[in-house]
């Protein structure tokens, strides 16, 4: 097995408003290995941008609070690490590339400083050797006459050449691991494949493991190595990109493989299924499953206690009652 | 660059002659004249009105005037005969400039510092301080805060003078209750703006390149933030260096500001006119450069300008 990078265990994150305490990440925990894609994905509001910023603690504290668990990467703790010592960590060993690449550069400084910025503060470099890393970064990530583009503002660039731009100043610094947030979300269908096409080359060529946060399952059947699925604040199932979209054991998950639209499916299949029903509140999360209300195969345990994650086969395991061996074999078996 | 600036003068001046042809004929509209003192005698007036034309009719007055404005003639004033309008223009802008320049210098410097700190202190107690500073500053009229700053500084601790007499100590205590208000205004700006930037997109972003808290903020905040003040700091600077009537008189300083209010008392129409349209032209002017300042720092406006021959 490949060495392990990032080990994250029991993570529990919160948020202090004014309505109470919202447990947005609740006992997450898993694993990243060594130049492996690893994708969490799950619905808007299960928690899984708020695992993927309390990585570099970028979640703003307060209101957010680590309230337990650790997060361990090269045998520290970063959940306890002191500021100064994330900015360390933050950009050249963990970096980060968010959703909306229209507001996630500054529109006032031209693209060049914005990344020779991290490299300045990381590597020591002067203002002339970091330009020409620069300027390579650029020309990695595909952006046509590197050497004037670097001198350009972020509106004289398309959605697609900014997101290439992110991709550059996050990976300029060779880091270890690069979280991507949703980082197609906002693009337009064909720009989507050029960035995943890039990111998966960029990973190859300089070996770093990828964090790829999102909602859409195509885009983790293109890139993804191995899933974790997440929902109201929890993993439901984790595993390889097969064990999950062949042989998943989560109702949650099913739901969420029916509702990709599919062109290999009989045409006439009728509506695109859904999912019924609304998350649960996570100001008072359920002491039992968070998605037993929505489930169709909720059993009485279901709403008492959470499951624990139940190991189907090595990497493969489902927190659902239903892989308990006492479950009805009735629900298996339709399965 | 230099078309967009030629475009923009041109556009000045046709608001100059808009606003000097409103303010001419709402001077018409107001009732009564210029010599309405009963004691004068009704062949005296008439000859005074033959004398300063006020006997044609007024599109014929309307345009004599503009004729002479053209000229850059504001006629002679009605109620100090013999003193051109221009020259008493002259005369005391420089005091009120005087002051207000200074006042300007104040209201910057401490407005973008209080709003800044102010919004990186977000609800602790140095933000909580400034709001108060600044409901104060916006609240309080000059004409109350001038004297307790007088009775404070200069009569009570005697630290600093209370008249203007041209050494440099002189100009602070009247500048500095010019520019109160303006600091409270900048500095609630300033923090506003500031709160917006730093919850952007691109905070995070920066934040996440590992970059200092003190680096953000110089280089990643301000920048951003500064913009939407610099665009009402023309028209400020045009108020501050006009003068206000109030701190003139506080301060015994024979100033432009007293001539906004006692001429149109006086109805003394030549005078009406040139202030107005010396007021303008500053307001005008100064706006036209924080558009060419803010061309520079928008680096948006920049291009189009470049490509928007």
């Amino acid at each position: 097995m490949r060495e392990r990078i990032l080990a994250v265990n029991k993570l529990q994150v919160s948020f202090n408003t004014y309505a109470g305490e919202v447990q947005a990440v609740r006992d997450v925990t898993f694993d990243l290995y060594k130049g492996e894609t690893l994708a969490i994905v799950g619905e808007s509001g299960c928690g899984k941008s708020v695992t993927a910023k309390s990585l570099m603690r970028l979640n703003p504290e307060p209101p957010a609070v680590i309230k337990g668990g650790e997060i361990i990467f090269e045998n520290r703790d970063i959940t306890n690490l002191k500021e100064k010592e994330m900015q360390r960590i933050r950009g050249s060993q963990i970096s980060m590339i968010f959703q909306d690449p229209m507001t996630s550069l500054n529109p006032t400084m031209t693209v060049g400083r914005q990344i020779t910025e991290g490299l300045k503060k990381h590597q020591k470099l002067t203002e002339v050797e970091a330009q020409k890393v620069a300027i390579q970064m650029l020309k990695l990530v595909q952006i046509p006459n590197a050497e004037s583009r670097f001198k350009e503002y972020p509106h004289q660039f398309s959605g697609g050449m900014r997101q290439r731009v992110m991709i550059a100043m996050a990976l300029v610094c060779n880091p270890k691991i690069l979280i991507a947030d949703e980082p197609t979300t906002a693009l337009d269908v064909t720009i989507q494949a050029q960035i995943l096409e890039l990111m998966k080359e960029l990973q190859n060529k300089i070996d770093t493991s990828i964090i790829l946060i999102t909602h859409d399952l195509g885009v983790v059947a293109h890139i993804a190595e191995r899933i974790v699925v997440m929902y109201g604040g929890k993993v439901v199932e984790k595993g390889r990109s097969e064990d999950i979209f062949y042989r998943s054991k989560h109702p949650y998950t099913w739901g969420l493989l029916k509702s990709v639209p599919r062109l290999d499916i009989k045409r006439n299949a009728g509506r695109l299924s859904s999912i019924e029903g609304t998350p649960p509140d996570l100001l008072a999360p359920p002491p039992g499953c968070p998605f037993a209300d929505r489930c169709q195969y909720a059993m009485k345990i279901c709403r008492i206690e959470m499951p624990p994650m139940f190991e189907i086969y090595q990497l493969h395991g489902a927190a659902c009652w239903i892989n308990h061996p006492q479950a009805p074999t009735k629900v298996k078996e339709e399965v | 660059m230099l078309r967009y600036i030629l475009k923009r003068c041109l556009y000045a001046l046709i608001t100059l002659w808009v606003i000097a042809t409103i303010t001419f004929g709402l001077m018409k509209i107001l009732p009564g004249d210029p010599f309405n003192d009963p004691k004068l005698k009704p062949d005296v007036k008439a000859t005074l009105i033959k004398q300063y034309g006020l006997d044609k009719s007024i599109p014929e007055q309307y345009a004599l005037y503009m004729k002479n404005l053209m000229r850059g003639d504001l006629g002679t004033s009605l109620k100090f005969p013999g003193r051109s309008v221009t020259k008493m223009i002259q005369e005391s802008f420089p005091k009120s400039f005087a002051l207000g320049w200074r006042a300007m210098v104040i209201a910057v410097a401490f407005g973008l510092t209080f709003g800044i700190i102010a919004a990186l202190n977000h609800q602790k107690v140095f933000d909580y301080f400034t709001i108060f500073i600044a409901i104060i500053g916006i609240s309080v009229p000059s004409i109350v805060m001038g004297p307790i700053l007088v009775y404070t500084f200069g009569v009570n601790l005697g630290w600093l003078p209370v008249t203007v007499d041209g050494t440099q100590i002189s100009y602070l205590l009247p500048s500095l209750t010019l520019a109160l208000g303006s600091v409270a205004f900048i500095s609630r700006l300033m923090r506003t703006t500031t709160l917006e930037v730093l919850n952007q997109d691109y905070i995070v972003t920066a934040k996440s390149k590992g970059i200092t808290k003190r680096k953000i903020v110089w280089s990643h905040v301000i920048r951003n933030a500064i913009m939407p003040v610099v665009t009402v700091l023309g028209p400020l600077f045009a108020a501050l260096i006009t003068g206000s009537i109030v701190i003139e008189k506080i301060f015994a300083v024979a100033g432009l500001g007293e001539y906004f209010v006692s001429t149109i008392f006086l109805k003394d129409y030549p005078m009406i006119m040139g202030i107005t349209i010396f007021y303008a032209a500053l307001i005008i002017a100064s706006i036209l450069m924080i558009d060419i300042i803010y061309g520079f720092i928008d680096p948006k406006l920049r291009v189009t300008g470049r490509r928007g021959r």
